[in-house]
């Protein structure tokens, strides 16, 4: 079974983030693989463990913006493909998803591409249902438990996230998937698979090589910015004992009439 | 460009509609403005009462898909048919200048889907938008919350999905009403590539992200050192039960008030509560009037998450936690000793 996993790197979460002349910045802080992609990688070696088969990571960016392969690698796939070119930046959802499926088609014989559920960065959770609609496969998207997997058979059974609870849906290869938090605790890279991923080669693709001009894009930022800081006057609750402490609040919220 | 044709995607489950949907139909009211149309669509199976309901949340006509092969939910067909509506509209001369959808599973799905077939593109949970030369630029946050994007679409229909409780809701005005326009559907089940097995209800209570009010507890609900949980039970599971009686304060304090339960990470992680409860970075981000943290230490990344709550509420012991910065409200203190008064008092302030 061949799985391509989608990742792409980000700033930590825990970055302060700038906007100086428009641009975006966030000091020194480290760059890391997007935290919900990981559960993607964790469930792709999973069902290679079980099912046997490949983990290819696939991400799109600047030539350096590699720490999402380098994690994935050091997490346990096997292989990466970068895809990179200076006429991609900028690129919206849409280009990015014909972007995705092509190197997804180049890759070839995959059976199931898993995405995370969404960019910490960006926050748009778009491109796994646009890339499944671009390749015209079937989305089984927030994906938190699989059920059933029958590589031969090419068939799989999963549990998705709805508002009102979960659905259960059954597919068939080759399928797209993103697969939410609550599928299970991505594991840590070994120290050997950290090593093993530092010294790993990958090829990088240009749009040359998946035989393709830049998509056009239609969305375009016109501005980012700093949201204004909340004057937020705090109040610790005055009292001597919690009971006093809690009347007292109870006054409080009831004249902020937000009840 | 001028906005004037709004489409409005009523999103619903079985019948039942996400209210979000209704903010939908007044931000598609008021971008329609005097001399535009606000059309709602409704997709399902026997879901035809939504129509008259969308009639009196505003929709001037409302396009109803109702057929078996659209009753259990997957992308393809809903976005299949949200396609041919916008294409049939555009083939009369009638082309639509906006699409809104709440963002919602089905709502981004469907956005997404349909922003391919009509080469077009998303801005997704928008928080705040304005016209310009009669074109949408919308307000969304980015890197959680930490920064504010100005987007526009270039390319018409411009699809947007909007924040739940962002924008107000309209009033429902029981006077209104009209007869469905019937979109046919020319799909059988048999064709559509996945098929649903079942499903399984989550555990009721309110919705977080349409909730007014939300209480949640963190990992403080596990500690209480006077708990005596039963003896036959590893550390985990004893760290669990004592969980479980602070959440049942969190509980008790919610269901006086009406609201949601929430939880921190910590507390997902630690298996005190599932997941789908998680307020943040990685869990749900949302924005009631009234945010109740007990037992939270307010780490930025489930900060992300609520820091738009109109008025914030801490109860912790450490009086040097982090949430108390942006609390409106702390009380330094042990939750499993201030929630039960405030319960108590809370109820009999309310009535
Ligand atoms: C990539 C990434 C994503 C993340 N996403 C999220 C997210 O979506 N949501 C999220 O919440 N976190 C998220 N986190 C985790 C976050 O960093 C914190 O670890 C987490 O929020 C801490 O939860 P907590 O406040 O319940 O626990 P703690 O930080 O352990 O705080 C517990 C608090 O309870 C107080 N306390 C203890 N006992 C009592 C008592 N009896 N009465 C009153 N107070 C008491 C303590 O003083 C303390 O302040 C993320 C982290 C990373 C790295
Ligand atoms: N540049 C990229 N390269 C590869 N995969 C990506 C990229 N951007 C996003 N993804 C994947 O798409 C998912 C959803 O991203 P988004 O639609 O940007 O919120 C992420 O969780 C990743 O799995």
């Amino acid at each position: 079974m061949k799985i391509v996993v989608c990742a792409k790197q980000v700033p930590d979460t825990e970055a302060t983030m700038t906007v100086e002349d428009g641009k975006i910045g966030w000091g020194e802080a480290q760059l890391i693989i997007n935290p919900w992609d990981e559960y993607a990688v964790e469930a792709a070696l999973n069902l290679t463990a079980d099912h046997g088969g490949d983990v290819v990571v696939l991400s799109m960016g600047a030539e350096d913006e590699t720490e999402a392969i380098k994690h994935a690698l050091a997490m346990g796939a096997g292989d990466a493909v970068l895809v990179s070119d200076p006429a991609l930046a900028g690129a919206d959802n849409v280009a990015t998803a014909k972007i995705l499926a092509a190197a997804i088609q180049k890759i070839g014989e995959v059976d199931l591409v898993l995405f995370g559920q969404q960019s910490v960065d960006t926050v748009t959770g778009l491109l796994p249902v646009q890339v499944a609609r671009v390749l015209g496969w079937p989305a089984l998207l927030l994906v938190s438990q699989f059920d059933e997997v029958d590589p031969e058979a090419g068939t799989l059974q999963v549990k998705r996230t709805l508002e009102e609870g979960k659905q259960i849906v059954e597919g068939k290869f080759p399928a797209v998937l993103s697969v939410t938090k609550d599928y299970a605790e991505p594991r840590y890279p070994s120290f050997m698979g950290i090593r093993k991923a530092s010294r790993a080669k990958y090829p990088a693709w240009g749009l040359a090589d998946l035989e393709m001009e830049a998509p056009a894009s239609v969305v375009s930022w016109t501005g980012v910015s700093v949201p204004p800081q909340r004057e937020i006057v705090s109040e610790i609750i005055a009292g001597e004992t919690p009971e006093e402490k809690a009347k007292n609040l109870v006054a409080k919220i009831m004249e902020e009439k937000v009840l | 460009m001028m906005t004037k044709n709004i489409l409005v995607f009523i999103d619903n489950f079985k019948g039942e509609v996400q209210l979000s949907s209704w903010e939908a139909l007044g931000v598609g009211r008021s971008l329609a403005g005097g001399g535009g149309k606000v059309s709602a669509l409704i997709l399902g199976h026997e879901v035809e009462d939504l129509a008259e309901a969308a009639f009196q949340y505003g929709a001037d006509e409302v396009f109803l898909a109702d057929a078996p092969a659209l009753g259990d939910y997957r992308p393809e067909p809903w976005a299949d048919v949200t396609v041919q509506v916008a294409r049939d509209a555009a083939a009369a001369g009638n082309a639509v200048d906006v699409m809104l959808f709440p963002t919602t599973t089905r709502g981004r799905e469907i956005a997404g889907m349909a922003a391919v077939d009509l080469e077009t593109g998303v801005l997704v949970d928008v928080v705040d938008l304005r016209v310009e030369d009669g074109s949408v630029v919308a307000t969304r946050p980015i890197y959680a919350g930490k920064l504010l994007s100005e987007v526009k679409c270039e390319a018409s229909p411009q699809i947007i999905t909007l924040r739940g409780r962002a924008f107000a809701a309209p009033e429902a005005d029981p006077s209104l009403g009209g007869e469905p326009t019937l979109v046919s559907v020319e799909l059988s089940p048999g064709e559509i590539a996945t098929s649903v097995a079942g499903y399984e209800a989550k555990g009721g209570g309110v919705s977080l992200k349409d909730a007014a009010v939300i209480v949640s507890g963190g990992r403080g609900t596990s500690n209480n050192p006077l708990l005596s949980p039963p003896g036959d039970l590893d550390d985990d599971e004893q760290e669990i039960w004592k969980a479980q009686q602070g959440f049942e304060l969190v509980e008790e304090l919610a269901d006086v008030l009406g609201a949601a339960v929430g939880a921190s990470r910590a507390a997902v992680d630690a298996n005190y509560i599932p997941y789908e409860y998680q307020v943040g970075q990685t869990g749900k981000v949302v924005s009631p009037d009234l945010y109740i943290a007990c037992g939270i230490s307010g780490a930025i990344q489930h900060l992300a998450g609520m820091r738009t709550s109109k008025v914030i509420v801490a109860i912790n012991k450490d009086a040097d936690a982090p949430i108390f910065k942006l609390a409106r409200f702390g009380v330094v203190g042990d939750l499993f000793e201030v929630l039960p008064p405030l319960t108590e008092g809370l109820r009999e302030a309310l009535g």
